[in-house]
This record gives C-alpha cells, structure tokens and sequence, in this order.
C-alpha cells in the first residue's frame, strides 16, 4: 500500500513536472492570463467603478454574485458547526 | 491560564488595535489592500485573543450565540440589499453601476461596494466567532 501511495505521488509529481514547462514565464506581459480578460480589467475597472482598487472592484461589482454566493458558503459552514457541535442549544 | 497577568495585559492593550485594524481593512476594501473576508478575519482574531486570555464565559457576555446569528444574517441581508436596490433603479441584480447613473452622486459606486464589503466582514467575522464558541466550548453551562 505504501510503495503504490509512493509510485502514485512520484507520478503525478513528474506529470506537475512536465506540465510546468509549458507555463508562461513569471510576470510574462503576453501570458493569457494578462492578455484578454486582465488587460479589459486593468483598463475598464477605475473607469466602470470609480475605485482604485482592481480585486475589489472585480470581487464585488464583476463578480458580485458570486461574491454573495461565497458569502453563503461561509455562513452555511458556520450554521454546519454549529448544528454539529453544539450541545443541547439553539442556534 | 486565568491567573496569568501577562497575557491578560497584554491582550487587553491588543485587543483594541486588533479591532481596528480590522475595521480599517474592511474600510479600505475599495481604495487599498484590503476587503471584507481578510478584515472580518482580522476583528474575530481579536475575539480570539479575548477567549483565550479571559475565558469564554466572559467573551460570551459581550457577545451571545443569538447576536452572533443576528450578525451573520445581518451581513448578507446587507450585501444582498446592496444588489436588490439595483433592481429598484431597473437594472439587473448587483448591478450597481446603474444606480450611480441613476442618482448622479459621484463615487457611489464605491460607498456601495464598501457596503457590501462591510456586510461580508460583517458575516465572516460572526461566523468566525461562532466556530471558536463550538470548538472552544466545553459543554457545560460554566464554560
């Protein structure tokens, strides 16, 4: 069992490897993660929100709903503790 | 643990900057580094700092399971009134440009992402709490 966990994590460790050299170098300006929706971002967010932070305006205005969404997350895992954890209380 | 002066003393100077230190991440979530997760995690670690320095009991005074349930519901109610008071202004839901539009007041658009990011530190921050009560709670009423 400890020698199959050992090949399994060798091998998706060589396959990280691999896949590794395919990546853009750091801080690439052609990267594609900086030359489609990052560059609409950087150049359209102080614009459409007024704001000078980028994250915020992406977190809350771009993707607000799936801000709320997180929001929900966070609070039904609070709610899950505490019904399973909490003795004989209310919530 | 309860006897001793020095971490008494000093959370008790801690535990103020602590909070404000979080409340001015939560602030400055749309003009700075900063936002509602990483500040409502900054003022629940305060609170922390106060059950393990003071006993649960004593933290639970100042805030029950039912203020932190009214909290957390209240947060996302506020975050998810940010997005309905779009809707009054015709646009889609959280689509808050439309209401800087429609009232002309300038810089709206960030005090009502800055509402939103208060009302995410707000849940985040109670959630944390309630976690620390269940986990830190040992079950008996004198906990």
């Amino acid at each position: 069992m400890r020698t199959k966990a050992l090949v399994a994590v060798i091998f998706i460790g060589i396959i990280l490897f691999w896949a590794v050299e395919d990546m853009p170098a750091f801080g690439d300006p052609d990267s594609p993660a900086t030359r489609y929706t990052g560059e609409m971002f950087i150049q359209e967010a102080q614009k459409d929100t007024g704001i000078a932070n980028i994250v915020t305006a992406i977190l809350v205005s771009y993707r607000g709903f799936d801000t709320l969404g997180e929001v929900i997350v966070i609070f039904t895992a609070g709610i899950s503790v505490a019904l399973l954890l909490r003795r004989g209380g209310r919530l | 643990m309860r006897e001793n002066v020095v971490i008494r003393t000093v959370s008790r100077l801690a535990v103020p900057f602590i909070q404000l230190f979080g409340l001015y991440v939560i602030a400055h979530g749309a003009s700075g580094p900063g936002g509602g997760f990483q500040g409502g995690v900054a003022f629940a670690a305060a609170f922390i700092l106060m059950i393990i320095a003071f006993g649960i009991a004593d933290v639970r005074k100042r805030i029950n399971n039912r203020g932190i349930m009214i909290f957390s519901i209240f947060g996302i109610a506020l975050y998810a009134a940010v997005g309905l008071l779009s809707i009054l202004y015709a646009g889609n839901f959280l689509q808050l440009n439309v209401i800087e539009a429609a009232l002309g007041i300038p810089h709206l658009h960030g005090i009502l992402i800055d509402i939103a990011e208060a009302g995410i530190g707000i849940t985040v921050m109670a959630i944390m709490i309630s976690i620390i009560y269940d986990m830190a709670d040992t079950g008996g009423e004198s906990a």
